[in-house]
């Protein structure tokens, strides 16, 4: 039998469409077909300002939208010889990691609900929410900042806002705690994912799966530590999580010990902030000088990578996206030979993409 | 109060008006049961524990408004047939799947003398004389509703819902009626009403208050009433066949409005019902303690109506908070563990029933 799930599939979280070829139960071959939702964002780049660019590129992930700001803002300011002032860099490392931590919050909780659970996809909402309120509180968006600026950032933290900050991190921790309890002990859960789509850590690298995936199989990679150094994370102690077991379990484990890391840092952040200006000193028009440059970062979802070329206009003369889901399910027809179909949807959940980082 | 019960229980009528009212009370009873368990547990309690806001809001004073509006939201509904779908069936199997839940509240006894069914034995004359054997019986019909609204929606999601559904309700029949064997041995009756009678009548070391609920020593068959309903019911962790996260919503995916309802109304019947199983066989029925005669007629309803909500809530807050089983672990859960343990537990109850 040939069942096609998706483009519209509750399991897909979006315009996803794996045409699935199964015996019984057993899945033979699974072909993902995307593309449904493409927007052509290399494109449009050609077409506008580099200050206009951040608010097309932070809808490629919607929902870790600030951090994939970042690596574009960082080319731009390479690109540049620019260098944004410390306290900008902090202020753009504690959002970073705020969006981080939203992200993985729907994940703790979205993947509960992808195994049968309903109950967790709404704290998991519910948790989410307090931190797009930290979010908004800086930036005025929920979804699409749009705070950064080449050379710095739009504005200061709020008054008041680094203790509600810390209050939100403790409601962060005890969050976590919750999903420990409610899904990860849970023994049906456990049954569920133990060694469900496991990825081999070589093939994965060979796959380019990148980020908390790469890291539930064991591999030590994170471009936090491991990559050119940017934001704040070398003035931070923090530890790279991984889990040797390569499944679904595996995954959810690693992003439930990122989430508390991501607060832990977050916490030591708001301790350490420096003081001094927001903006480095940037000319009114900006053009960019000629030459290319590759940032990438690591994302909530995995490594993103800007390509820019420019040749001394406004805007980029190309744009090549790196995006990390469209790596992380480029496996999916290997992970998906053999499985029942009520794996399609943990593996899919396990693996955690976005369509709009996926098709771009 | 007891010139009214004996004048109404002495009111003759034909039997042709009596199973009228009889059925029309039946008719209104499963949707009021469903109503009931929806509103509680679906939308009250599940907004607690979930911290949802939406069914809280609709009409002010705690979302009082949301069954009605989903009501209404329901009747509105286009009502749609598949193009491929075998209609007839089609149209048919939402019908055969309530009408099991219906069959389900015929045998079982509100009351000392309150009893759809009353061709009973002479020491319990209201209620059936197998009446466990029947309850159990009939609540295996939905698999055919499921079956039939699987194969002719002509979809793909529902055929393997409804292949899903019927593997699983055949595996867990087992073992719901297995659990419900120590009863009947330590009972000595296969009537429900006998049932209760006799946990009425019974004493905990020699003193009689209570009577026996027989739950004190059935506690594995409760345990294995309560998980293999579950699974009858398909809720969570058992609900593969409707698993809305991959199937979407299985056999019932391409029911809309009225039809759909009815599922609803089937599935939140039937945990009414078997909650009611539940209640009567283990937790002692409509029985009150130190209650007798007609004062039991009035109290024994509510008294039976609260043990049904208590274990409703055990079987929604599982609903609420478990992951879903796989297929295969699921089939292993019913062979490997249920039914053993079903057969240990009814050899343990025939050895201590031979020797005490």
């Amino acid at each position: 039998m040939i069942l096609s799930l998706g483009p519209q599939h509750p399991a897909t979280h979006g315009t996803l469409r794996l045409v699935v070829r199964l015996d019984g139960e057993r899945v033979i071959a699974a072909d993902p077909i995307i593309g449904y939702m493409h927007r052509g964002y290399e494109k449009l780049t050609e077409y506008r300002t580099y200050p206009q660019i951040t608010t097309l590129i932070n809808r490629i992930d919607w929902l870790s939208s600030f951090a994939n700001e970042v690596p574009f803002i960082h080319a731009a300011e390479r690109l540049m010889g620019i260098e944004a002032p410390p306290r900008s860099e902090w202020i753009r490392t504690i959002l970073t990691e705020l969006s981080r931590i939203s992200t993985f919050l729907l994940f703790l909780g979205e993947m509960g609900l992808q195994v049968g659970a309903i109950t967790p996809a709404f704290y998991g909402f519910r948790d989410r929410e307090y931190v797009l309120n930290l979010i908004e509180a800086v930036t005025g968006g929920r979804f699409h900042p749009n705070f950064n600026r080449i050379g710095g950032i739009k504005d200061d933290l709020p008054w008041g806002w680094i203790a509600d900050c810390r209050t939100t991190m403790r409601k962060v921790f005890e969050s976590c705690d919750t999903f420990d309890n409610l899904v990860l002990q849970n023994p049906i859960f456990e049954q569920r994912t133990r060694s469900i789509g496991i990825i081999p850590p070589e093939l994965g690298a060979a796959y380019g799966v990148s980020g908390s995936n790469l890291r539930a199989s064991g591999v030590d990679w994170d471009l936090r530590r491991d990559g050119k150094p940017y934001l704040a994370y070398r003035e931070l102690d923090w530890k790279v999580w991984t889990h040797p077991d390569g499944d679904s379990f595996a995954r959810y484990w690693v992003r439930l010990q990122e989430t508390r890391e991501s607060a832990r840092m977050v916490l030591q952040l708001l301790d350490g902030l420096p003081s001094g200006p927001l903006m480095a000193k940037v000319p009114r028009i900006i053009k960019v000088p000629e030459g290319e440059v590759w940032v990438n970062t690591e994302n909530p979802l995995g490594e993103m990578g800007y390509y820019v070329v420019s040749k001394g206009a406004t805007g980029p003369f190309r744009v090549k996206i790196r995006s990390a889901s469209f790596s992380n399910v480029s496996i999916l027809p290997w992970l998906l030979k053999g499985v029942y179909v009520p794996d399609i949807v943990t593996i899919l959940a396990g693996l955690y993409f976005i369509l709009g980082d996926i098709d771009r | 109060m007891t010139a009214l019960t004996t004048h109404v229980l002495a009111f003759q009528v034909g039997w042709g008006t009596t199973l009228a009212i009889k059925t029309l009370i039946v008719l209104a009873l499963v949707p009021l049961a469903a109503l009931i368990l929806g509103y509680v547990f679906l939308l009250k309690m599940m907004s607690h524990m979930q911290s949802r806001l939406g069914p809280m809001d609709p009409g002010g004073f705690h979302g009082w408004f949301q069954l009605i509006g989903d009501g209404i939201k329901f009747m509105q509904k286009e009502d749609v047939f598949p193009s491929e779908a075998d209609r007839r069936v089609f149209a048919l199997a939402p019908v055969v799947v309530v009408m099991s839940t219906f069959l389900i509240f015929v045998v079982i006894p509100g009351g000392p003398r309150i009893a759809v069914a009353r061709q009973g034995s002479a020491s319990a004359p209201f209620g059936m004389d197998v009446g466990v054997f029947y309850a159990l019986a009939v609540s295996s019909l939905s698999v055919i509703g499921v079956l039939m609204a699987g194969w002719a929606s002509a979809n793909k999601y529902a055929l393997l819902g409804a292949l899903r559904a019927a593997a699983q309700l055949i595996a867990y029949e087992l073992p719901l009626v297995l659990a419900v064997v120590g009863v009947v041995v330590q009972a000595g009756t296969m009537s429900l009403q006998g049932i209760v009678l006799w946990q009425q009548s019974g004493h905990i070391f020699g003193w009689s208050g209570v009577g026996f609920p027989l739950i004190l020593t059935q506690f594995v068959g409760f345990a294995l009433f309560m998980v293999a309903a579950q699974a009858e019911l398909t809720q969570p962790p058992f609900d593969m066949p409707v698993a809305e996260s991959e199937l979407v919503a299985g056999y019932m995916v391409e029911y809309t409005g009225f039809r759909f309802l009815f599922f609803f109304i089937g599935e939140f019947g039937t945990a009414f019902a078997f909650a009611a199983l539940a209640a009567t066989l283990f937790l002692g029925g409509w029985a009150v303690p130190w209650v007798h005669g007609s004062a039991a007629d009035v109290l024994g309803p509510i008294v039976l109506f609260t043990k049904i909500m208590a274990v409703a809530f055990l079987m929604f807050w599982a609903r609420f908070t478990y992951p879903r089983f796989r297929e295969d672990q699921l089939q292993a859960l019913a062979w490997k563990w249920l039914i053993p343990i079903a057969l240990a537990n009814i050899l343990v109850t025939g050895i201590l029933k031979v020797a005490f």
